[in-house]
């Protein structure tokens, strides 16, 4: 990698000031993206900024109506927690899935969805929940907060504090891996809840969208039958080596049908 | 029986030092004052080197050396050589263009070494490469071998027209052709075979370092052979005689055949260590591994077989078209003819065969040999052949085989590709397979998965290969430039315990364990007071290294001949001091008696004698205790064996799930079941990988798409059931001193074809009968689309 100045941040507004004064400034969270990117020199900040000591964004809680993460929360914790498990049972699950163990055990949830890559998975609970972003600066609402590929509304400094998810009466998350990299080739969030029913699918296109289709066909009946001969554009998704965009827009489908399947036990 | 005998279970030894980090790999030697080298690799396929500017990272921080192939062109020092030579057709030897270690002129790949930057630091050294200023005018990219040999495609070496290496083929065409004329029925197969990255789990790495003092140079690399890299580097590429050039091979951790060839950054290190005066240490990140290591499979091929009404096979054609990529790598033209077409006889009686094989140039990583070589892609096509005449002739494709299988009462068997197969009973493996898989079983295992919504399939890979690599008359007169040999040293020591030195290499056999096993049996010694020394040229006699399943059949032969001299000595001892004849002294378990006699000295006391030998028959007898010895095989020896896979498809999104798979092998006698285990279950692992995930592929503009695992599908331990193995040792190779033939390659051979047969009698429900490798989700959806379509 290249050199660049090092700063652990004691709090979050120390971490923006910090980020205020760089000349190229980076948050670096739980580094599971940014530290491979570093070390392959595909990026040279001036600066990078470690959250690692702020204790205030590392926790869980949940109450009668919302689970809340703090943005320093690594997946594993997430995934292991029995209130999360209890409360929302489909984002345990989607925690569990992320990565490897390594990555679990070390990336967390501000890190994933302020990174906002196309295939990864907290995006899609996010918009999939109806959840909201807290920030230092604000709240933003989870449909406002992802804007493009690897783009989010977060201002230059502004830093994801916690994110507060909604208890929903019903979710769950599938998720068809790229065989390679184990990212979402496709995976398809829905929920009914006080956020509505909602469908938000990730992997397939270039950010995480909502499905409105298939919301509007489970909002009569929310059951894998409303879903299942909705077929999803594929003008604006995805197409690799390991999916092409036809794939892709049948696995929403395919993966939607079994979400609601499954939130439906 | 002493502990360790031949036959036991007993843990690997040298897993202690594995498994705690105490492991001793290339990149953990260092050497006083070292520098270190970053590789500057060409970005882009083909193009002209218009100037290299290595001004401003000359004046970088740290930086010692820069050498460029301008530099290397200067020195006159030589090309990679090619240690095996193929002539065509009509006798044209195959085109064996130049390969400058550091190129000047062109680039012929992503990953071409452009120039090596030496600086105190590895930091350094990549912050003054990123100065360099590289002028390349781009050329059209020759990527597939179908571009190669399109007419005006563009030359990757200027001399070789059609980019064409050579045109080679095996048999007697117009006779092949005129049984096929009368033939009932021929079934017709085009296929792929992917081109595969070996990806050991340790990239490769070197440390050259030269002493003025004496002129001599050391290199630690990452090799499975490091004699054949002292020969080849010393004697071809930077004029080095023997004695001045040792190669250290410490603990490699696997090699799978990327780490057979002599390789660029080896030649260049060494060269440069002279110029610099100082050890230098070059170490890969993945990202070089995928861009230079050599690759592996990579054929286009056409095969037909010929049948009567009975289906009897009456001949075989084939044609093949097999990339090199972009120059020749150690042993890239034997693969694709001597390890491939000489085995397409597989397990049957087809007496006529035919094989062309045209290997081309292309603008991507070279390809050699990869776990298997050669035979897994001639075991693919044959057994891919045969499921689908069974299919297209309504035969059993149990029956079809058992038709064609050469019997055990017909050995030793002359194939009409060359070789003799000297034992194997193709039917017992057959049967033994077929209970182990309960192939009875399948059909209601089916509807049941039917009742779920799925497909499921069943599908067998029956194989031989020839391993034991290789009599070295046989090899040479196939284009061989080295024996193939095998040497040993066995030093039993004044106290009785032993060292042995072995020109085998182990990056993962557990030859540490294996070989102390056969000397703790032959010698009736305990395994512990044994010590087993491979990969140091200048502590081994000689070696010709690892790779071919060759190991324990000529390592291990090498050693028995060694032990054989040790006891024929140590009786010499034993006469005198029994004070009987030599002929009637007999060795059992340690132990010299006097025939018939309770007259008795163990091997400790003949040893202890040997170094002090105060009453000895000194005018007739050396002191010492102490043999070595070199093996050359007499013939390949031809493991071979039943693999079936069982398989379930999800046609709603085209995931297959390998059941289960069941291997039967004879490997001829076993040495150490645990360790045969472990690598077929590492060797099923590759195939499978081949069958559903793993696939090398180049862009338009030969970019590498798969260079990283991001990518690059490489299978995982919960991608692949239990396997259930099994070996007959039934019928032990008839030339070897130990009846073994080598277990290494086999999982690699057999799982493709198993595994894409079974996928294809899946689909077959749904008429598809084709599909290439990796049956990714993606393409089996795609194959039942367009057949729903």
């Amino acid at each position: 990698m290249y050199d660049f100045n090092y700063k652990r941040a004691t709090s979050v507004e120390d971490a923006a000031a910090a980020i205020r004064s760089a000349d190229d400034g980076k948050i670096v969270a739980g580094g599971m993206t940014l530290l491979p990117t570093l070390k392959q020199r595909l990026a040279n900040p001036s600066d990078v900024i470690d959250l690692a000591d702020i204790g205030d964004l590392v926790g869980i809680t949940v109450d009668g109506s919302s689970v809340t993460i703090g943005a320093m929360t690594p997946h594993a914790v997430v995934h292991a927690s029995a209130d999360v498990k209890k409360a929302i049972p489909a984002l345990s699950k989607l925690a569990g899935l992320i990565g490897d163990p390594m990555v679990r055990n070390r990336g967390t949830i501000g890190g994933s969805i302020s990174n906002n890559d196309p295939a990864a998975d907290y995006p899609s609970a996010v918009v999939g929940l109806g959840a909201t972003v807290h920030t230092n600066k604000r709240e933003i609402a989870g449909d406002d907060f992802f804007t493009g590929m690897f783009e989010t509304a977060l201002e230059e400094d502004e830093i994801v504090t916690k994110v507060v998810f909604p208890i929903p009466e019903k979710a769950a998350y599938m998720k068809f891996p790229n065989p390679a990299s184990r990212y979402a080739i496709v995976g398809t969030f829905v929920s009914k809840g006080p956020q509505g029913t909602r469908v938000a699918v990730t992997g397939a296109g270039p950010c995480v969208f909502r499905q409105s289709d298939m919301e509007a066909a489970l909002e009569g009946n929310f059951a894998p039958e409303s879903v299942e001969n909705i077929k999803q554009a594929d003008g604006d998704l995805n197409t690799d080596i390991h999916a092409s965009a036809e794939y892709r827009a049948h696995l929403v489908t395919v993966m939607a049908k079994r979400a609601v399947a499954e939130a439906n036990g | 029986m002493p502990d360790g005998a031949i036959g036991t279970p007993i843990r690997r030894r040298e897993d202690q030092r594995f498994l705690t980090g105490t492991g001793q790999y290339v990149d953990d030697f260092n050497r006083p004052d070292q520098t270190y080298a970053w590789m500057v690799r060409s970005s882009v396929a083909h193009a002209v080197i218009k100037s290299v500017d290595t001004s401003k990272a000359e004046a970088a921080p740290g930086v010692v050396k820069i050498l460029t192939g301008a530099d290397w062109a200067a020195d006159g020092v030589g090309g990679l050589p090619c240690g095996w030579q193929v002539i065509g057709k009509n006798d044209v030897a195959m085109h064996e263009p130049p390969h400058p270690a550091l190129v000047a002129d062109k680039v012929r790949h992503v990953g071409d070494n452009l120039a090596i930057v030496i600086a105190e630091t590895k930091a350094q050294a990549r912050d003054a490469a990123e100065l360099i200023e590289i002028d390349l005018e781009e050329l059209p990219a020759v990527v597939s071998m179908a571009d190669a040999a399109a007419d005006g495609a563009a030359l990757v070496h200027e001399d070789v027209p059609n980019n064409l290496c050579y045109d080679w083929e095996i048999g007697v065409k117009e006779d092949v052709d005129a049984v096929f004329d009368k033939a009932d029925h021929v079934t017709v197969l085009d296929l792929v075979n992917n081109r595969l990255v070996a990806n050991p789990i340790e990239p490769r790495a070197a440390l050259a370092e030269y002493d003025p003092a004496g002129d001599h140079y050391t290199l630690y690399t990452t090799s499975q052979n490091p004699h054949v890299i002292r020969l080849l580097m010393g004697a071809f590429v930077l004029s080095i005689p023997e004695h001045k050039l040792r190669i250290v091979a410490p603990d490699v951790g696997g090699g799978f055949g990327a780490k057979i060839y002599h390789y660029a950054e080896e030649a260049i290190l060494t060269w440069a260590s002279k110029k610099v005066r100082r050890p230098i240490k070059w170490t890969a990140d993945r990202s070089d591994s995928f861009m230079t290591d050599a690759q592996g499979r990579d054929h286009v091929t056409t095969g037909e077989l010929a049948l009567d009404k009975d289906g009897h096979f009456l001949a075989l054609r084939v044609q093949t078209n097999a990339n090199m990529g972009g120059y020749l790598s150690t042993f890239a033209p034997a693969i694709p003819t001597y390890l491939y077409a000489t085995l397409l006889a597989g397990l049957y009686k087809t007496p006529m065969i035919y094989c062309n094989v045209k290997a081309y140039f292309t603008n991507t990583v070279p390809v050699d040999a990869y776990r298997g070589a050669g035979r897994p892609e001639a075991c693919y096509l044959l057994e891919r052949l045969v499921e689908q005449a069974a299919r297209e002739t309504g035969i059993d494709k149990i029956d079809i085989r058992r038709r064609n299988f050469i019997s055990a009462a017909e050995m030793p068997y002359q194939t009409p590709v060359a070789l003799e197969y000297d034992s194997g009973d193709f039917i017992r493996n057959l049967e033994d397979g077929l209970k182990s898989a309960d192939y009875d079983g399948f059909a209601a295992r089916r509807a049941e998965s039917e009742k779920n919504g799925k497909l499921r399939g069943i599908g067998l890979a029956t194989y031989i290969e020839a391993c034991g690599i290789a009599p070295s008359a046989v090899a040479g007169a196939l284009g061989a430039r080295a024996g193939l040999y095998e040497s040993a040293e066995v030093r039993v020591h004044p106290t009785g315990s032993v060292t042995v030195f072995t020109g085998s290499h182990q990056h993962g056999q557990g030859h540490e364990t294996t070989f102390a096993q056969l000397v703790a049996d032959g010698l009736g010694v305990a395994v512990e007071n044994v010590e087993v020394v491979h990969g140091d040229t200048d502590r081994i006699q000689f070696g010709m290294g690892t790779y071919g399943s060759r190991s324990l059949a000529v390592g291990g032969s090498a050693i028995v001949k060694a032990m054989d001299k040790v006891v024929e000595k140590g009786k010499k001892i034993a006469a005198h001091l029994l004070e009987a004849s030599v002929d009637d002294i007999e060795f059992d378990a340690g132990t010299f008696r006097v025939s018939g006699t309770d007259k008795e000295l163990g091997i400790g006391d003949i040893a202890l004698t040997a170094y002090v030998p105060h009453n000895y028959p000194i005018e007739e007898l050396e002191p010492g205790l102490d043999e070595t010895a070199f093996y050359d095989p007499k013939n390949f020896t031809y493991p071979n064996g039943c693999h079936i896979a069982e398989v379930e498809i999800d046609p709603t999104t085209g995931e297959v799930t390998l059941c289960s798979f069941n291997a039967v092998d004879d490997f001829g006698r076993i040495v150490n079941p645990m360790i045969v285990e472990g690598q077929v279950h590492g060797g099923l692992v590759q195939g499978i990988g081949q069958a559903l995930m793993e696939r090398c592929v180049y862009d338009d503009q030969g970019q590498l798409v798969t260079g990283s695992f991001n990518d690059y599908c490489l299978p995982r331990a919960d991608d692949v059931p239990s396997f259930t193995v099994g070996t007959n040792e039934g019928a032990p190779c008839t030339h070897n001193p130990l009846g073994v033939k080598g277990c290494g390659e086999a999982g690699t051979i057999g799982a493709g074809a198993a595994v894409t047969n079974a996928v294809l009698d899946a689909l077959g429900t749904q008429g598809i009968h084709n599909i290439d490798m990796p049956a990714t989700p993606h393409r089996v959806w795609q194959a039942l689309q367009q057949s729903n379509g």
